[in-house]
């Protein structure tokens, strides 16, 4: 073995040793960033997928998900949202463009962000449950790394999922089965693929579990926390690993509730969040509402990884995923999708809606001033909406958006006296 | 000879308002060139391309925010202002999000009309995809069928595929003529025809434009010298015929483009397979492809390189409406493969207006004494 490749696992390995001291989260997701940059040493692949693609088959194949959008985010919370959206610029990609893409389609030239780049794939799975977006933004990359491409085409379901619809979307996941036994030279082991539809299935359900706790007042965790603890579903579904953290922080979030600690210390108004977080502002917007007593109790974003179990056969995961990853929530109607919001301001006692308006992602923005007004409407509750985006903070204006927040707080104060 | 179809232009709702009047016919609004307007047109009912309004948008921004593009606004705009009422349906082919969202907003808050998402395949390369795109028209056939209180037979069929195969055909060969000798039609007369055509009674565009290709093979020779710069329009939708009229005035002219309002509707005429249907689908599937949907990595870049070097233009003016995802983010690979096959090229992006006319003749005129 090189050299080079014996000094990087001894790197690795001293590495996890140190990590295992330190908190749980980030141990586990440093070992799998870790893992995944040495997998070639271990002679494993490496695909990266859409958030909202079937990562089990990659799970029962032994192959390394990565996740771009995860490092979208990751790239926004750390704040290098910026400067690297200003070299895709530079490169010739539109400022208009969904700002996860260009981030990381600038981060794979220069190998800088947060964690020095994503390792590189041995090839990509696109899956268009989430929006046209990825299309492309995985087109760029299956040119510039040269490596196949994987496209599972789920069509939108505007008010239901169509039968000559379940028939195409069972088909490609043969294909996808093919497609991956092709790469990695092996056969699937169906019966590996089972147990990991059950490990996903038990994920989401714990995962659900947990995000349900917050119904209680006062809500033991907010939605901030939501936006932290969602990683690991999102990237290591289907795996023991994500199961035992959710069993664990179900235990703590229980806990918390019988001893009636809340997320945020006075909780007097409970509010929703919708659309994906403004990453780079997670902190200042979570201490900007506890400083009115406001809880984000809850979201429509981190429910969507646990949002069609009923869709799903606990006896047969392969098949009943056509369905699950098809009909997710940004894949539906904006009808269904406000019998959603209106179902969680229900479920979740909430107060408001704090809805992000967010220019990088069109299939979760356009339709929300329907959403608005019909949840309105329907439970009679004010919504906020905040312009900006979630990771580009040039469409950030704090001063703005600190002004409109203390105003929607007055207003839900006075609703409440 | 060309009045009639700039007529139809100057007021879409109006002329189709007349239409539907004078011939008894329903009026089936669509949007996108994926809507397979041969199944309305089969149907008995006349197909209506909707595009957005250059006019002010106000009645839309309740529902869309300012970054959706102003294809999607301005379409809402005009049904919210009541201009769509005279259409008896609707039909949303699935093309990107933007027109995904259209669907859903206008499902919410039109009424009145029917209304019909013909959800396509996005990835078009594969057998299953093919199955599954035969599958969505047949399920539109039916829907149709419905909706319009109609039925299609295959004969119907049959004739729509002829018609719609012998309009694109004289469109193509119009193109051509421009091509061949860009005096004998000025590019906005030539867009008009095109873009009218879309709007206007098929059954009379069919029997009215091989007169014009007759009236245009009269007028070859007569323009000789007036050639300016050939140049490739590429881009999305176009809305704004003085684009044509700036470039020639500039010292260019568009000899072929790269439009959904342009060749990348009349290419790829419907083949005799046998069943109407699988005409269809072979169509839609094998069209050159808009950058919503996928069929290869690289097969955009090549069809734009060889229509530059078969058309022998100088360059390419890329047409991009302001916050279309798709063309933005193809453009860096497009540019890229143009400046690889060495040919220069601009980018000129629009919101619902078009940039002053002094400000685009100044970028046209550089462009132009450029290449």
């Amino acid at each position: 073995m090189p050299q080079v490749l014996l000094y990087l696992l001894a790197k690795v390995k001293k590495l996890i040793l140190h990590l295992k001291k330190q908190k749980k989260m980030k141990e586990i997701m440093t070992v799998y960033y870790m893992e995944a940059k040495s997998a070639g040493v271990g002679g494993r692949k490496v695909a990266w997928i859409t958030s909202g693609g079937p990562v089990e088959p990659l799970i029962a194949m032994d192959v390394i998900p990565v996740y771009p959008e995860n490092h979208g985010a990751m790239i926004g919370a750390s704040k290098m949202g910026v400067g690297l959206c200003e070299t895709a610029e530079s490169m010739g990609y539109s400022p208009d463009l969904c700002s996860y893409a260009r981030s990381d389609i600038a981060c794979a030239t220069v190998n800088g962000g947060p964690i020095g780049g994503l390792p590189r794939p041995d090839m990509l799975v696109c899956c268009n449950n989430i929006c046209g977006t990825v299309l492309k933004w995985y087109e760029v990359q299956a040119r510039y790394f040269d490596v196949p491409l994987f496209i599972l085409d789920t069509p939108f379901c505007h008010v239901g999922f169509a039968e000559e619809a379940k028939r195409y979307v069972r088909k490609q996941l043969d294909e996808y089965i093919n497609f991956l036994e092709k790469v990695c030279r092996k056969k699937m082991d169906h019966d590996r693929m089972k147990e990991v539809g059950k490990l996903s299935l038990e994920g989401q359900r714990l995962w659900q579990a947990v995000l349900d706790t917050t119904a209680n007042r006062p809500a033991p965790m907010s939605a901030f926390d939501a936006f932290y603890h969602l990683a690991l579903i999102v990237t290591l579904r289907g795996t023991p690993v994500v199961v035992e953290y959710y069993a664990q922080l179900l235990a703590k979030m229980k806990d918390r509730v019988v001893k009636g600690i809340g997320a945020v210390p006075n909780e007097k108004y409970r509010l929703l969040w919708d659309n994906i977080p403004i990453w780079p502002r997670t902190r200042w917007l979570s201490q900007k509402f506890a400083a009115h007593d406001a809880c984000l109790v809850a979201d429509t974003y981190t429910s969507a990884w646990c949002g069609t179990m009923k869709y799903i056969d606990e006896n047969n995961f392969f098949d009943s995923m056509a369905e699950a990853y098809t009909r997710i929530y940004l894949n539906i109607g904006v009808d269904e999708m406000s019998r959603i919001v209106v179902g969680m301001v229900d479920k979740y006692q909430v107060d408001g809606i704090v809805m992000h308006s967010n220019r990088s992602c069109k299939p979760y923005s356009l339709g929300q001033y329907d959403i608005q007004r019909i949840v309105e409407k329907e439970r009679g509750i004010p919504s906020l909406m905040i312009e900006a985006d979630m990771v580009d903070e040039r469409s950030f204006s704090e001063s703005q958006v600190a002004t409109r927040i203390d105003a929607f707080m007055e207003v839900i104060k006075q609703r409440k006296s | 000879m060309l009045t009639e179809f700039h007529d139809a232009l100057k007021d879409p709702a109006a002329y189709g308002k007349r239409l539907k009047e004078e011939s008894g016919r329903k009026v089936v609004g669509y949007f996108c060139s994926y809507t397979p307007e041969e199944m309305i047109y089969a149907a008995g009912a006349h197909p209506f391309r909707l595009f957005g309004t250059g006019d002010g948008i106000h009645l839309a921004d309740a529902h869309f925010q300012s970054y959706c593009c102003s294809l999607v606004r301005g379409a809402l705009e005009g049904a919210l202002a009541g201009r769509f009422d005279f259409l008896d349906g609707v039909v949303f082919p699935h093309t990107c999000d933007s027109i995904q969202r259209l669907s859903d907003v206008w499902r919410v808050n039109m009424h009145g009309h029917f209304h019909l998402d013909v959800v396509l395949p996005v990835k078009l390369n594969t057998e299953s995809a093919k199955t599954y795109m035969t599958d969505v028209l047949e399920k539109f056939r039916s829907d149709l069928e419905i909706k319009l209180g109609a039925s299609i037979s295959e004969d119907d069929l049959k004739k729509a595929v002829r018609t719609f195969n012998d309009i694109r055909g004289s469109l193509k060969r119009l193109y051509e003529l421009k091509s061949e000798n860009p005096g004998v039609v000025s590019g906005a007369d030539l867009y008009a025809v095109v873009k009218a055509s879309m709007i206007m009674d098929r059954d009379r565009v069919v029997r009215v434009l091989p007169g014009v290709i007759r009236e245009l093979e009269k007028r070859r020779g007569t323009g000789e010298g007036e050639e300016g710069k050939r140049l490739v329009l590429a881009g999305g939708i176009c809305n704004h015929p003085d684009v044509y009229r700036v470039i020639e005035e500039a010292g260019g002219v568009v000899v072929w483009d790269d439009l959904c309002t342009g060749s990348r509707y009349f290419e790829g005429l419907m083949e005799g397979s046998g069943s109407a249907i699988a005409d269809l689908a072979g169509h839609y599937l094998a069209r050159p492809v808009c950058p919503a949907k996928h069929s290869g990595l690289y097969s955009r870049a090549e069809r734009l390189v060889e229509i530059v070097k078969e058309k022998r233009a100088a360059g390419v003016v890329f047409f991009f409406l302001k916050f279309c995802d798709p063309h933005a983010f193809d453009y860096p690979y497009l540019k890229k493969a143009l400046d690889e096959a060495g040919i220069p090229s601009m980018v000129l992006e629009v919101e619902d207006r078009l940039p002053s006319e002094v400000q685009l003749m100044t970028r046209f005129e550089t462009f132009v004494h450029m290449i």
